[in-house]
This record gives C-alpha cells, structure tokens and sequence, in this order.
C-alpha cells in the first residue's frame, strides 16, 4: 500500500481525528486562559487564603503528571459522585493543567510591567481594578505573548493524552489504524506530520499576528 | 490600623490653614530613617521647591504626600484635612484605600521618567483618568486634554504615542496629563533630571507658564539651581531626612548660614 493509498483510506478518519484534536484544543485553550488568568490574579493577591488557595492549585497540577489527572478526573472523580463525559473529562485535564502554567506567566507578565505604571495610574486615582484593565493588562498582556505560544503548543500536543480515555482524537484514530493494519510508520508518520502543521502552521502564525497587532496597538511599532 | 504617637488634630482649624502642613512625619526604610519628624507648611499658590544631596529624602516628601508609599510616623494634612489618616470615632486612624483616592484627587504629580502610558496616544493619556474617575464625557475630556495639550504646546502631537515623542515632549504630556485632573497642588519629582539637557527649557517654560499664570500651590524637586532660583517663592534644603535651611531663594542662594547648605550649593556650583 503506497502512502498515497494509505492517505485515500484513511485520510477521512484522521480528519475526523484531526477536527476532534482541534475541538479539544481550542476548549483547553479557553479554559487553561480563563484559569491562568484567575489564578495568576489571585497570585497577586495581599490577602493569604486567595493566595494560598491558587499557589496550591498551581502545585498540585504543575507538580503531577497531566495523564494522572486526565485518569483521576475521568476514572475517580465519578466515584465521589462527578461524572463527566470522556470528551469533556479531556478538555478539562489539558485546560486544568496548562492552565496552571499559564497562572505563572500571567502573574510574571503583571509584574514586568514597570513600578512607574502603577504609580502613575495610583498617582491619578484610579481605583485598582481599574488600573488592572485600562493600564497593566494591556501591558502585561504584549509581554505574556511570546511565552503563551510556546504554552499553546504544549497544550496541543498534551491533547494527544485523551486518546487513553479514548476520545477520538488525532492520535486515537491513529492507535486505531495502526492496531488494525499494522501500517505503523504511516499512521503514527501522519499523525505527526498533522501535529506539526497544526502547531507550526496554525498556533505559531496566529500568535505572531497577535502580537504584531497588540504591538501596534501599543504604538511600539 | 496604629494612630500616629503623639498628639495631633483632626483637622486643622487655625484661622490661617496651609494647603499643605507635613507635621512630624517620619519614613523609614528598615532602619534608615529618610524622613526625620518633618515639619513643613506650603501656602495657597506657593511654589516650594526642594534641593539636597542624594539620599536626603527630598523625593520621599512629595511621594509621602502622593501617599505612595505610607508615612511611618506624624501626620500630614491637605487644606486642613488629614491627607494620611482619616477621622473614624473621634480619632486618627490610618487612611483606608477608598479615603487616599478621593484626597490624590487634590494633588497631582510628574515623574522623572514621565511614565506615560505607552498604549495610548498623547491625548488618550490626558483623557484616561478624567473619564474613568472623574466620569468626565468622553466630549469634555476631549475638549480640557486639548486645551492642555495647546497649553504645552503639543497639540499636534495629540495622536501620538509617547515612543514617537521625545524625552520633553513626554515630561510636557505628563504635566498636561496631570493637569487635566484640575488638581490643588502639583507636584514635581525632577521633572527635568532624564531629558537631554537642549531640551530642558521647553519642561521648565511650562511649569513657569503655570507659576504666572495660575494659582496652583507647586512642590518641586530639582537639581537646577538657576531655575529653583528664578522660580520658587521659597526654597528648602534638604540633608540627611530633615530641612537643614530654608528661606526665600536670593537669601538661600546667595547668603546660606548653614555650613552644609555652603558646601552642597558651591559643589554644585563647580559642577555647572
């Protein structure tokens, strides 16, 4: 069978795959950005329980491993009575985890924003949430850029951990193929290859738009 | 939430009231102490400007009135009201966020290193603070940030970001920024002390503009002398966290009794 061939019988299946891979990555990303950001606020916090409360959340899922929680949420949480859909169960693991990451670099992107912002925008009276919106975020977000891509791929590739809960995703379709025909090199070879495309080809360039648009918002162009 | 130790009004009800009184405010940094029981009145419409070596505390006493940083000792007061402190039943006690929000709207200050925000043109930075804390519309900001940026001469740079302006046109930025808030009192925290020295001239022509022009009491940091000395109704040397000699600035200048003011202004005299 000539890869060709390989692609023509196989390829609508690692489509499907593919668009699955895609949908799991653009929910972990929604989530990983939405608990980074809380989390990453509540890293700034003065008072010690919210502190507390997201320093243990970024241990717990940054100091274990990604397939341990993918289980634990899919196979223990529904023994104390939670259960979630496999599909579900996968964004949730990815988006927890990279969320965790994602917490560090948005308190870090905060607090390179430099000491004269903040005394500037205390000096005019705004209120702090204010400050947060209008003057430091806009700032630390342009920062935070560059390490977000490299979190984003990170994440797409941690997707590939749903297919053990068997979410059909990319690499699941792949297992799948490979099992059935033995055709190993072109089924995990594709797999890669789309993996690749997806990171280099799709994450890569929207993050670099996104950061030529934030820099010219800025006016640092 | 600690009253400051000793006995201090409520607020001051002399028939005379300062705009500003710093009443023995001390600041210390572990166990350096940067402001030493401080005591200092600046009148209605006075430009008092401060000079003294470095490390003397002259930039911790407009930075202690801005509240940026919190005094560890006395009191100061803004028209009579604690600036620091608030009343709650019958006492002084530690100014609460809200409280300190409400008494910055009375003062307003320029950096050193101007600190525009650089995500906004010139004039959305001049609108910024009177929209979205003075709940200003949009119409009225527009039209006071454009008044200002006319007053220092950078209207058409209106649409500009601060990385497109140079070093005095963004001091001039942040004056007409601070401005725009209609503050009592402004402060200047060596203003000209980051910009190249050709363009110096165009900061100081503004704050004179405001000197003769308008009735705002000024608190200036510098190290120049010349202009301190042409500019301020008085000025205020500053050594080792206390007022080491103040006076009017022909008498300062010219007939300093102190030993140390002698040496500091003729050190500073060889280096110009």
């Amino acid at each position: 069978m000539t890869f060709i061939e390989f692609l023509k019988t196989y390829g609508p299946q690692l489509a499907n795959g593919s668009v699955t891979t895609v949908m799991q990555t653009l929910l972990a990303a929604g989530l990983a950005i939405l608990i980074a950001l809380i989390a990453g606020l509540m890293r700034l916090s003065h008072s010690r329980l919210i502190y507390g409360a997201a320093t243990v959340y970024i241990e717990v899922f940054r100091g274990t491993s990604l397939l341990v929680q993918l289980y634990w949420i899919f196979f223990v949480l529904p023994l104390f009575g939670l259960s979630l859909e496999k599909f579900t169960a996968g964004f949730i693991a990815v988006g927890m985890n990279l969320g965790a990451y994602g917490a560090e670099l948005v308190r870090g992107g905060i607090l390179s924003v430099p000491k004269g912002q903040w005394e500037a925008a205390t000096a005019l009276s705004m209120s702090p949430a204010k400050m947060m919106r209008r003057i430091i975020f806009p700032q630390a977000f342009l920062n935070m850029l560059p390490p977000w891509g490299n979190l984003l791929i990170e994440l797409l590739k941690g997707t590939a951990l749903v297919a053990l809960i068997s979410v059909a995703d990319l690499m699941f379709v792949a297992r799948k193929i490979n099992g059935v025909t033995y055709l190993s090199a072109q089924a995990f070879g594709t797999a890669l290859i789309i993996y690749y495309l997806m990171s280099r080809g799709l994450i890569t360039p929207f993050m670099r738009w996104l950061e030529g648009v934030m820099t010219r918002k800025l006016g640092k162009a | 939430m600690r009253p400051p130790t000793g006995d201090y009004p409520l607020r001051l009800e002399d028939e005379h009231i300062p705009m500003v009184r710093f009443q023995n405010v001390t600041k210390r940094y572990g166990d350096l102490v940067v402001l030493d029981s401080l005591d200092l009145d600046v009148e209605e419409g006075e430009m008092v400007t401060i000079i003294g070596p470095s490390g003397s505390g002259k930039t911790t006493v407009l930075r202690m009135l801005m509240a940026l940083e919190m005094i560890d000792d006395g009191v100061i007061y803004l028209e009579g009201e604690p600036m620091t402190h608030m009343v709650k039943n019958g006492t002084l006690i530690r100014a609460d966020k809200k409280y300190l929000r409400r008494q910055r709207l009375n003062i307003g200050m320029c950096f050193q290193h101007f600190n525009l925000f650089p995500h906004m043109t010139a004039l959305e930075n001049c609108i910024e603070a009177p929209i979205q804390v003075l709940g200003l519309s949009k119409t009225e900001a527009v039209e006071r940030a454009r008044d200002l940026l006319d007053m220092v001469g950078l209207l058409e740079k209106s649409d500009e970001h601060p990385s497109r302006l140079s070093g005095g046109q963004k001091q001039r930025v942040a004056i007409a920024r601070s401005l725009a808030m209609r503050p009592k009192v402004m402060l200047f925290d060596e203003v000209t002390s980051a910009l190249d020295p050709e363009v110096i001239g165009e900061v100081t022509q503004v704050i004179r503009k405001l000197v003769d022009k308008h009735n705002l009491t000024m608190l200036m940091v510098t190290h120049q002398m010349g202009f301190a000395r042409e500019i301020s109704d008085r000025v205020c040397f500053f050594y080792d966290g206390k007022i080491e000699e103040q006076g009017a600035p022909e008498q300062l200048f010219e007939n300093p009794e102190r030993e140390r003011t002698q040496q500091f202004l003729s050190a500073v005299l060889e280096a110009t």
